[in-house]
Protein backbone atom coordinates (compact mmCIF):
# COMPACT_ATOMS: atom_id res chain seq x y z
CA UNK A 1 0.00 0.00 0.00
CA UNK A 2 0.83 3.67 -0.60
CA UNK A 3 -0.29 6.49 -0.17
CA UNK A 4 0.67 8.08 -3.60
CA UNK A 5 -1.12 5.87 -5.62
CA UNK A 6 -4.26 5.48 -3.35
CA UNK A 7 -4.59 9.08 -4.07
CA UNK A 8 -3.87 9.06 -7.45
CA UNK A 9 -6.48 6.88 -7.77
CA UNK A 10 -8.69 8.79 -5.57
CA UNK A 11 -8.14 12.04 -7.72
CA UNK A 12 -8.75 10.00 -11.02
CA UNK A 13 -11.86 8.74 -9.94
CA UNK A 14 -13.05 12.00 -9.18
CA UNK A 15 -11.54 13.71 -12.54
CA UNK A 16 -14.03 11.03 -14.16
CA UNK A 17 -16.95 11.93 -12.38
CA UNK A 18 -16.65 15.84 -12.10
CA UNK A 19 -16.39 15.62 -16.37
CA UNK A 20 -20.04 13.72 -16.36
CA UNK A 21 -21.96 15.98 -15.20
CA UNK A 22 -25.86 14.02 -15.48
CA UNK A 23 -24.40 10.99 -13.33
CA UNK A 24 -23.28 13.60 -10.50
CA UNK A 25 -26.31 15.66 -11.02
CA UNK A 26 -28.19 12.27 -10.13
CA UNK A 27 -26.40 11.41 -6.89
CA UNK A 28 -26.05 14.36 -5.64
CA UNK A 29 -30.56 15.77 -6.23
CA UNK A 30 -31.72 12.19 -6.59
CA UNK A 31 -32.20 11.40 -2.98
CA UNK A 32 -32.61 15.03 -2.23
CA UNK A 33 -35.76 14.92 -4.36
CA UNK A 34 -36.84 11.65 -3.30
CA UNK A 35 -36.80 12.07 0.43
CA UNK A 36 -38.87 15.50 -0.27
CA UNK A 37 -41.69 13.48 -2.34
CA UNK A 38 -41.75 11.37 0.75
CA UNK A 39 -42.46 14.40 2.68
CA UNK A 40 -45.27 15.75 0.57
CA UNK A 41 -46.76 11.96 0.31
CA UNK A 42 -47.49 12.32 4.02
CA UNK A 43 -47.76 15.93 4.51
CA UNK A 44 -52.09 15.63 4.83
CA UNK A 45 -51.72 12.37 7.06
CA UNK A 46 -50.49 12.48 10.86
CA UNK A 47 -47.30 14.19 10.69
CA UNK A 48 -45.17 11.63 13.08
CA UNK A 49 -44.79 9.07 9.39
CA UNK A 50 -42.26 11.14 7.73
CA UNK A 51 -40.67 10.87 11.21
CA UNK A 52 -41.18 7.26 10.92
CA UNK A 53 -39.95 7.14 7.03
CA UNK A 54 -37.83 9.17 6.64
CA UNK A 55 -34.53 8.33 8.91
CA UNK A 56 -34.49 4.52 6.94
CA UNK A 57 -34.73 6.48 3.04
CA UNK A 58 -31.49 8.46 4.81
CA UNK A 59 -29.75 5.45 5.42
CA UNK A 60 -30.65 3.84 1.89
CA UNK A 61 -30.20 6.34 -0.66
CA UNK A 62 -26.56 6.58 -0.27
CA UNK A 63 -26.16 2.94 0.13
CA UNK A 64 -28.16 1.89 -3.24
CA UNK A 65 -27.07 4.93 -5.37
CA UNK A 66 -23.29 4.33 -4.23
CA UNK A 67 -24.01 -0.25 -4.61
CA UNK A 68 -24.82 0.84 -8.55
CA UNK A 69 -21.94 3.56 -8.76
CA UNK A 70 -19.56 1.37 -7.67
CA UNK A 71 -20.71 -2.08 -9.40
CA UNK A 72 -20.86 -0.14 -13.08
CA UNK A 73 -17.21 1.57 -12.60
CA UNK A 74 -15.84 -1.47 -11.53
CA UNK A 75 -16.93 -3.44 -13.82
CA UNK A 76 -15.60 -1.15 -16.44
CA UNK A 77 -12.73 -1.36 -15.03
CA UNK A 78 -12.26 -4.81 -15.54
CA UNK A 79 -13.52 -5.35 -19.04
CA UNK A 80 -12.14 -2.62 -20.63
CA UNK A 81 -8.52 -3.73 -19.58
CA UNK A 82 -7.49 -0.71 -17.40
CA UNK A 83 -6.93 -3.06 -14.34
CA UNK A 84 -5.21 -5.58 -15.85
CA UNK A 85 -2.92 -2.74 -17.26
CA UNK A 86 -2.64 -1.28 -13.53
CA UNK A 87 -1.96 -4.86 -11.65
CA UNK A 88 1.06 -5.38 -14.07
CA UNK A 89 1.96 -2.23 -12.62
CA UNK A 90 3.59 -1.45 -8.79
CA UNK A 91 -0.13 -0.97 -8.00
CA UNK A 92 -1.51 -2.39 -4.54
CA UNK A 93 -4.92 -3.68 -4.68
CA UNK A 94 -5.68 -1.96 -1.60
CA UNK A 95 -4.33 1.15 -3.30
CA UNK A 96 -6.76 0.62 -6.12
CA UNK A 97 -9.74 -0.53 -3.82
CA UNK A 98 -8.75 2.22 -0.93
CA UNK A 99 -8.61 5.06 -3.51
CA UNK A 100 -12.15 4.02 -4.72
CA UNK A 101 -13.70 3.86 -1.54
CA UNK A 102 -11.44 7.63 -0.59
CA UNK A 103 -13.37 9.41 -3.99
CA UNK A 104 -16.88 7.58 -3.47
CA UNK A 105 -16.86 8.23 0.54
CA UNK A 106 -15.98 11.58 -0.27
CA UNK A 107 -19.05 12.06 -3.15
CA UNK A 108 -21.07 9.91 -0.84
CA UNK A 109 -20.27 12.39 2.08
CA UNK A 110 -21.54 15.22 0.23
CA UNK A 111 -24.55 13.60 -0.87
CA UNK A 112 -25.14 12.79 2.71
CA UNK A 113 -24.88 16.41 3.92
CA UNK A 114 -27.22 17.44 1.07
CA UNK A 115 -29.84 15.15 1.87
CA UNK A 116 -29.83 15.73 5.93
CA UNK A 117 -29.85 19.07 5.46
CA UNK A 118 -32.81 18.91 3.11
CA UNK A 119 -34.64 16.43 5.76
CA UNK A 120 -33.85 18.21 8.84
CA UNK A 121 -33.57 22.02 7.83
CA UNK A 122 -36.05 22.44 5.04
CA UNK A 123 -38.48 19.06 5.73
CA UNK A 124 -38.49 19.51 9.13
CA UNK A 125 -37.44 15.51 10.50
CA UNK A 126 -37.03 15.59 13.88
CA UNK A 127 -34.12 14.49 15.70
CA UNK A 128 -33.36 14.27 18.91
CA UNK A 129 -29.72 12.95 18.40
CA UNK A 130 -26.41 14.79 16.96
CA UNK A 131 -26.88 16.14 13.24
CA UNK A 132 -23.35 15.38 12.90
CA UNK A 133 -23.51 11.68 13.80
CA UNK A 134 -26.63 11.30 11.48
CA UNK A 135 -24.47 12.02 8.50
CA UNK A 136 -21.31 10.18 9.83
CA UNK A 137 -23.86 7.21 9.79
CA UNK A 138 -25.27 8.41 6.08
CA UNK A 139 -21.81 8.28 4.98
CA UNK A 140 -20.90 4.37 6.15
CA UNK A 141 -23.84 3.49 4.44
CA UNK A 142 -22.50 4.89 1.05
CA UNK A 143 -18.91 3.34 1.97
CA UNK A 144 -20.59 0.12 2.62
CA UNK A 145 -22.66 0.64 -0.84
CA UNK A 146 -19.18 1.11 -2.32
CA UNK A 147 -18.27 -2.22 -0.47
CA UNK A 148 -20.54 -4.65 -1.40
CA UNK A 149 -21.10 -3.21 -5.14
CA UNK A 150 -17.00 -3.96 -5.76
CA UNK A 151 -17.78 -6.91 -4.43
CA UNK A 152 -21.09 -8.44 -7.17
CA UNK A 153 -18.78 -6.29 -9.96
CA UNK A 154 -16.60 -9.82 -10.00
CA UNK A 155 -19.57 -11.95 -10.42
CA UNK A 156 -20.73 -10.13 -13.24
CA UNK A 157 -20.11 -10.03 -16.88
CA UNK A 158 -21.62 -7.22 -18.23
CA UNK A 159 -23.37 -4.04 -16.98
CA UNK A 160 -26.81 -5.70 -17.49
CA UNK A 161 -26.08 -8.28 -15.56
CA UNK A 162 -24.36 -5.79 -12.64
CA UNK A 163 -27.73 -3.63 -12.60
CA UNK A 164 -29.60 -6.98 -11.61
CA UNK A 165 -27.55 -7.69 -9.05
CA UNK A 166 -29.44 -4.60 -7.06
CA UNK A 167 -33.24 -6.35 -6.90
CA UNK A 168 -31.10 -9.48 -6.25
CA UNK A 169 -29.24 -8.06 -3.38
CA UNK A 170 -30.52 -5.00 -2.10
CA UNK A 171 -34.20 -5.11 -2.27
CA UNK A 172 -34.38 -7.82 0.17
CA UNK A 173 -32.36 -6.23 2.83
CA UNK A 174 -34.78 -2.60 1.93
CA UNK A 175 -37.56 -5.09 2.44
CA UNK A 176 -36.24 -6.60 5.78
CA UNK A 177 -34.62 -3.73 7.20
CA UNK A 178 -37.67 -2.43 9.71
CA UNK A 179 -39.06 0.11 7.22
CA UNK A 180 -42.68 -1.86 6.27
CA UNK A 181 -42.64 -3.94 9.72
CA UNK A 182 -40.82 -3.19 12.24
CA UNK A 183 -37.96 -6.12 12.58
CA UNK A 184 -39.26 -7.36 15.90
CA UNK A 185 -42.32 -8.39 14.39
CA UNK A 186 -41.22 -10.36 11.46
CA UNK A 187 -41.54 -14.24 11.62
CA UNK A 188 -38.65 -15.30 13.19
CA UNK A 189 -37.34 -16.81 10.40
CA UNK A 190 -37.44 -13.25 8.68
CA UNK A 191 -35.85 -11.58 11.88
CA UNK A 192 -32.58 -13.74 12.02
CA UNK A 193 -32.28 -13.51 8.13
CA UNK A 194 -32.62 -9.43 9.05
CA UNK A 195 -30.09 -9.56 11.84
CA UNK A 196 -27.59 -10.76 9.42
CA UNK A 197 -28.13 -8.01 6.82
CA UNK A 198 -26.03 -4.92 7.07
CA UNK A 199 -28.79 -2.27 5.81
CA UNK A 200 -30.66 -3.41 9.14
CA UNK A 201 -28.39 -1.91 11.23
CA UNK A 202 -27.80 1.30 9.16
CA UNK A 203 -31.45 1.59 9.68
CA UNK A 204 -31.65 0.75 13.45
CA UNK A 205 -28.76 3.10 13.52
CA UNK A 206 -31.22 6.37 12.23
CA UNK A 207 -34.01 5.59 13.76
CA UNK A 208 -32.51 5.68 16.75
CA UNK A 209 -31.17 8.73 16.26
CA UNK A 210 -34.06 10.45 15.52
CA UNK A 211 -35.86 8.79 18.85
CA UNK A 212 -33.39 9.16 21.38
CA UNK A 213 -30.45 11.22 22.09
CA UNK A 214 -28.67 8.37 23.96
CA UNK A 215 -26.39 7.72 21.06
CA UNK A 216 -24.63 3.95 22.41
CA UNK A 217 -26.90 1.94 20.49
CA UNK A 218 -25.93 4.07 17.83
CA UNK A 219 -22.10 2.78 17.68
CA UNK A 220 -22.88 -0.10 18.15
CA UNK A 221 -24.92 -0.17 14.65
CA UNK A 222 -22.54 2.13 13.13
CA UNK A 223 -19.24 -0.65 14.16
CA UNK A 224 -21.70 -3.65 12.86
CA UNK A 225 -21.80 -1.28 9.37
CA UNK A 226 -17.93 -0.86 9.29
CA UNK A 227 -17.30 -4.72 9.66
CA UNK A 228 -19.94 -5.15 6.89
CA UNK A 229 -17.46 -2.66 5.12
CA UNK A 230 -14.37 -4.11 5.93
CA UNK A 231 -15.54 -7.60 5.20
CA UNK A 232 -16.65 -6.61 1.75
CA UNK A 233 -13.47 -4.53 1.17
CA UNK A 234 -11.32 -7.65 1.79
CA UNK A 235 -13.86 -10.33 -0.13
CA UNK A 236 -13.73 -7.44 -2.83
CA UNK A 237 -9.68 -8.11 -2.47
CA UNK A 238 -9.56 -11.49 -3.18
CA UNK A 239 -11.04 -11.10 -6.35
CA UNK A 240 -9.04 -8.81 -7.95
CA UNK A 241 -6.64 -11.03 -9.52
CA UNK A 242 -3.09 -10.16 -11.05
CA UNK A 243 -3.30 -13.32 -12.98
CA UNK A 244 -6.79 -14.23 -14.88
CA UNK A 245 -7.77 -17.26 -17.32
CA UNK B 1 21.89 -12.12 -29.12
CA UNK B 2 24.05 -12.38 -25.41
CA UNK B 3 21.09 -10.98 -23.29
CA UNK B 4 18.17 -13.16 -23.19
CA UNK B 5 15.33 -10.77 -21.84
CA UNK B 6 12.79 -13.70 -21.92
CA UNK B 7 13.46 -17.14 -21.31
CA UNK B 8 9.96 -19.86 -21.60
CA UNK B 9 10.66 -22.71 -20.91
CA UNK B 10 7.89 -25.88 -21.38
CA UNK B 11 4.93 -23.50 -20.82
CA UNK B 12 1.61 -24.83 -21.37
CA UNK B 13 -1.55 -22.79 -21.42
CA UNK B 14 -4.67 -24.51 -21.00
CA UNK B 15 -7.98 -22.01 -21.72
CA UNK B 16 -11.45 -23.49 -21.74
CA UNK B 17 -10.58 -27.09 -21.82
CA UNK B 18 -8.19 -26.61 -24.97
CA UNK B 19 -4.37 -26.12 -24.35
CA UNK B 20 -3.39 -22.93 -26.54
CA UNK B 21 0.33 -23.50 -25.26
CA UNK B 22 1.48 -26.80 -25.16
CA UNK B 23 5.17 -27.00 -23.61
CA UNK B 24 6.64 -23.98 -25.31
CA UNK B 25 10.07 -23.11 -25.32
CA UNK B 26 11.59 -20.10 -26.43
CA UNK B 27 14.34 -17.67 -25.54
CA UNK B 28 13.91 -13.91 -26.94
CA UNK B 29 17.04 -11.12 -27.05
CA UNK B 30 16.91 -7.73 -27.25
CA UNK B 31 16.03 -5.99 -30.01
CA UNK B 32 13.08 -5.68 -32.19
CA UNK B 33 11.17 -9.11 -32.24
CA UNK B 34 8.19 -9.44 -34.16
CA UNK B 35 5.79 -12.57 -32.78
CA UNK B 36 3.77 -12.83 -36.25
CA UNK B 37 0.88 -15.15 -37.02
CA UNK B 38 -3.16 -15.26 -37.57
CA UNK B 39 -5.53 -14.31 -35.03
CA UNK B 40 -6.21 -16.76 -32.50
CA UNK B 41 -2.70 -18.66 -32.88
CA UNK B 42 -2.04 -18.28 -29.18
CA UNK B 43 0.01 -14.63 -29.74
CA UNK B 44 -2.17 -12.82 -26.95
CA UNK B 45 -1.79 -15.52 -24.54
CA UNK B 46 1.76 -15.80 -24.83
CA UNK B 47 2.36 -12.12 -24.90
CA UNK B 48 0.22 -12.29 -21.43
CA UNK B 49 2.43 -15.00 -19.85
CA UNK B 50 5.51 -12.55 -20.13
CA UNK B 51 3.66 -9.70 -18.46
CA UNK B 52 2.70 -12.29 -15.82
CA UNK B 53 -1.18 -11.35 -16.21
CA UNK B 54 -1.74 -14.97 -17.76
CA UNK B 55 -2.89 -17.71 -15.64
CA UNK B 56 -0.43 -20.56 -16.82
CA UNK B 57 -0.63 -24.72 -16.00
CA UNK B 58 3.02 -25.52 -16.19
CA UNK B 59 6.27 -24.48 -17.17
CA UNK B 60 8.46 -21.39 -16.32
CA UNK B 61 8.48 -18.22 -17.99
CA UNK B 62 11.76 -15.81 -16.84
CA UNK B 63 11.88 -11.93 -17.82
CA UNK B 64 15.05 -9.94 -17.62
CA UNK B 65 16.06 -12.74 -14.97
CA UNK B 66 13.25 -12.43 -12.61
CA UNK B 67 10.27 -14.84 -12.70
CA UNK B 68 7.41 -13.41 -15.04
CA UNK B 69 4.55 -11.25 -12.82
CA UNK B 70 7.23 -10.70 -10.23
CA UNK B 71 7.00 -7.46 -8.18
CA UNK B 72 10.63 -6.44 -9.61
CA UNK B 73 9.51 -6.17 -12.99
CA UNK B 74 6.05 -4.13 -12.50
CA UNK B 75 8.61 -0.98 -12.83
CA UNK B 76 10.32 -2.68 -15.64
CA UNK B 77 7.65 -3.68 -18.53
CA UNK B 78 5.42 -1.53 -20.30
CA UNK B 79 2.50 -3.71 -21.87
CA UNK B 80 -0.32 -2.72 -24.18
CA UNK B 81 -3.28 -4.97 -24.36
CA UNK B 82 -4.76 -5.27 -27.89
CA UNK B 83 -7.67 -3.15 -26.32
CA UNK B 84 -6.76 0.67 -25.76
CA UNK B 85 -6.39 0.11 -21.83
CA UNK B 86 -7.21 3.68 -21.11
CA UNK B 87 -9.97 5.66 -19.44
CA UNK B 88 -12.45 6.85 -22.47
CA UNK B 89 -14.12 9.82 -20.39
CA UNK B 90 -10.48 11.41 -19.32
CA UNK B 91 -8.39 13.07 -21.23
CA UNK B 92 -4.99 11.85 -22.99
CA UNK B 93 -2.86 14.08 -20.31
CA UNK B 94 -4.86 13.21 -17.96
CA UNK B 95 -4.67 9.88 -18.49
CA UNK B 96 -0.73 9.62 -18.42
CA UNK B 97 -1.02 12.22 -15.46
CA UNK B 98 -2.71 9.44 -13.65
CA UNK B 99 -0.43 6.01 -14.83
CA UNK B 100 2.75 8.53 -14.31
CA UNK B 101 1.60 9.10 -10.44
CA UNK B 102 1.18 5.60 -10.40
CA UNK B 103 4.72 4.88 -11.32
CA UNK B 104 6.07 7.56 -9.45
CA UNK B 105 6.64 9.59 -12.42
CA UNK B 106 7.01 13.68 -12.73
CA UNK B 107 4.69 15.68 -15.69
CA UNK B 108 8.01 15.64 -17.48
CA UNK B 109 7.82 12.26 -18.48
CA UNK B 110 4.27 12.78 -19.41
CA UNK B 111 5.17 15.47 -22.21
CA UNK B 112 7.85 13.35 -22.93
CA UNK B 113 5.51 10.47 -24.45
CA UNK B 114 2.35 12.49 -25.49
CA UNK B 115 5.48 13.53 -28.15
CA UNK B 116 6.80 9.95 -28.76
CA UNK B 117 3.58 9.02 -30.19
CA UNK B 118 2.84 11.86 -31.72
CA UNK B 119 -0.54 13.29 -29.91
CA UNK B 120 0.67 16.71 -28.45
CA UNK B 121 -2.41 18.51 -30.64
CA UNK B 122 -4.57 15.51 -28.67
CA UNK B 123 -3.26 15.63 -25.33
CA UNK B 124 -6.69 17.73 -24.00
CA UNK B 125 -9.13 15.86 -25.51
CA UNK B 126 -11.01 12.98 -24.28
CA UNK B 127 -10.46 10.01 -25.42
CA UNK B 128 -13.72 8.99 -26.52
CA UNK B 129 -13.68 11.40 -28.58
CA UNK B 130 -10.52 10.55 -30.64
CA UNK B 131 -10.17 7.94 -33.60
CA UNK B 132 -9.05 4.67 -32.96
CA UNK B 133 -5.42 4.62 -33.97
CA UNK B 134 -5.00 7.89 -31.72
CA UNK B 135 -7.02 6.20 -28.96
CA UNK B 136 -4.23 3.17 -29.66
CA UNK B 137 -1.22 5.37 -29.53
CA UNK B 138 -2.56 7.11 -26.04
CA UNK B 139 -2.31 3.61 -24.66
CA UNK B 140 0.90 2.91 -26.25
CA UNK B 141 1.92 6.02 -24.48
CA UNK B 142 1.37 4.58 -21.26
CA UNK B 143 3.37 1.98 -21.73
CA UNK B 144 6.32 3.93 -22.20
CA UNK B 145 6.22 5.91 -18.78
CA UNK B 146 9.73 5.22 -17.48
CA UNK B 147 11.61 4.51 -20.52
CA UNK B 148 10.93 0.16 -19.72
CA UNK B 149 13.55 -2.35 -20.13
CA UNK B 150 11.00 -4.36 -21.69
CA UNK B 151 8.48 -3.49 -24.08
CA UNK B 152 5.18 -5.82 -24.83
CA UNK B 153 2.90 -4.76 -27.02
CA UNK B 154 0.04 -6.63 -28.44
CA UNK B 155 -1.20 -5.47 -32.08
CA UNK B 156 0.02 -2.04 -31.80
CA UNK B 157 0.01 -0.79 -35.36
CA UNK B 158 -3.39 -2.40 -36.20
CA UNK B 159 -5.69 0.17 -38.35
CA UNK B 160 -2.80 3.11 -38.41
CA UNK B 161 -2.48 4.76 -41.67
CA UNK B 162 1.21 3.59 -43.39
CA UNK B 163 2.98 6.83 -42.57
CA UNK B 164 1.81 6.59 -38.89
CA UNK B 165 2.70 2.80 -38.52
CA UNK B 166 6.32 3.34 -40.24
CA UNK B 167 6.90 6.28 -37.36
CA UNK B 168 5.68 3.89 -35.06
CA UNK B 169 8.14 0.86 -35.74
CA UNK B 170 10.75 3.96 -36.43
CA UNK B 171 10.03 4.61 -32.50
CA UNK B 172 10.14 0.71 -31.46
CA UNK B 173 13.57 0.95 -33.02
CA UNK B 174 14.73 3.90 -31.41
CA UNK B 175 13.71 2.18 -28.16
CA UNK B 176 15.55 -0.67 -29.19
CA UNK B 177 18.51 1.21 -29.84
CA UNK B 178 18.60 3.12 -26.12
CA UNK B 179 18.37 -0.84 -24.40
CA UNK B 180 15.07 -1.53 -24.32
CA UNK B 181 14.05 -5.44 -25.86
CA UNK B 182 10.59 -4.26 -27.51
CA UNK B 183 8.23 -7.71 -28.35
CA UNK B 184 5.55 -6.49 -30.77
CA UNK B 185 2.66 -8.70 -32.18
CA UNK B 186 0.99 -8.17 -35.32
CA UNK B 187 -1.13 -10.64 -37.86
CA UNK B 188 -0.28 -8.97 -40.76
CA UNK B 189 2.93 -10.16 -42.31
CA UNK B 190 3.89 -7.34 -44.26
CA UNK B 191 4.95 -6.16 -40.46
CA UNK B 192 8.07 -8.56 -40.59
CA UNK B 193 10.25 -7.13 -42.73
CA UNK B 194 10.63 -4.28 -40.03
CA UNK B 195 11.65 -6.21 -37.34
CA UNK B 196 15.47 -7.30 -36.61
CA UNK B 197 14.42 -10.98 -35.25
CA UNK B 198 10.92 -13.25 -36.11
CA UNK B 199 8.75 -15.59 -34.61
CA UNK B 200 6.24 -17.13 -36.76
CA UNK B 201 3.45 -18.66 -34.83
CA UNK B 202 0.44 -20.94 -35.46
CA UNK B 203 -1.72 -23.24 -33.41
CA UNK B 204 -0.16 -22.39 -30.56
CA UNK B 205 3.75 -23.76 -32.07
CA UNK B 206 6.50 -21.75 -33.16
CA UNK B 207 7.31 -22.42 -36.54
CA UNK B 208 10.26 -20.62 -37.11
CA UNK B 209 12.79 -18.03 -34.91
CA UNK B 210 15.55 -16.04 -36.80
CA UNK B 211 15.83 -12.90 -39.21
CA UNK B 212 13.47 -11.82 -41.84
CA UNK B 213 16.54 -12.10 -44.52
CA UNK B 214 17.18 -15.55 -43.21
CA UNK B 215 13.60 -17.06 -43.17
CA UNK B 216 13.35 -16.15 -46.69
CA UNK B 217 16.45 -17.71 -47.74
CA UNK B 218 15.37 -20.95 -46.18
CA UNK B 219 12.57 -21.06 -47.91
CA UNK B 220 14.27 -19.69 -50.82
CA UNK B 221 11.12 -17.06 -51.52
CA UNK B 222 10.86 -13.05 -51.49
CA UNK B 223 8.54 -12.51 -48.32
CA UNK B 224 7.59 -13.86 -45.53
CA UNK B 225 3.83 -14.84 -46.14
CA UNK B 226 4.94 -17.30 -48.71
CA UNK B 227 7.81 -17.89 -46.44
CA UNK B 228 5.15 -18.73 -43.66
CA UNK B 229 2.76 -20.80 -45.95
CA UNK B 230 5.94 -22.99 -46.90
CA UNK B 231 6.24 -23.69 -43.16
CA UNK B 232 2.85 -24.50 -42.49
CA UNK B 233 2.89 -26.88 -45.25
CA UNK B 234 6.03 -28.27 -44.19
CA UNK B 235 4.99 -29.08 -41.18
CA UNK B 236 1.89 -30.47 -41.84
Amino acid sequence: MNPRITLAVAGRVLTQLRRDHRTLAMMLVVPCALISLLWWMFKDLDSSSFDRFGPALLAMFPFIVMFLVTSITTLRERASGTLERLLAMPMGKGDFLLGYAVAFGLVAALQSVLAVGVSVGLLGLDVEGPVWLLTLVAVADAVLGSALGLFVSAFANTEFQAVQFMPALVLPQVLLCGLFVPRALLPDVLEAVSNVLPLSYAVDAMQTLTRTASTSDVWQDLAVVLAFTLGGLAVGAATLRRRTS
Amino acid sequence: MTNIAIDVRQLTVVRRGHAVLDKLDLEIGGGVTGLLGPSGCGKSTLLRSIVGVQRTQAGEVRVLGEPAGSKQLRHRIGYVTQAASVYDDLTVAENLRFFARVLGLGPDEVDRVVDAVDLADQADAVVSELSGGQRSRASLAVALLGTPDLLVLDEPTVGLDPVLRRDLWNLFHSLADAGAAVLVSSHVMDEAERCDQLLLMRDGVILAQDTPTRIKQRAGVDDVETAFLDLVERAA
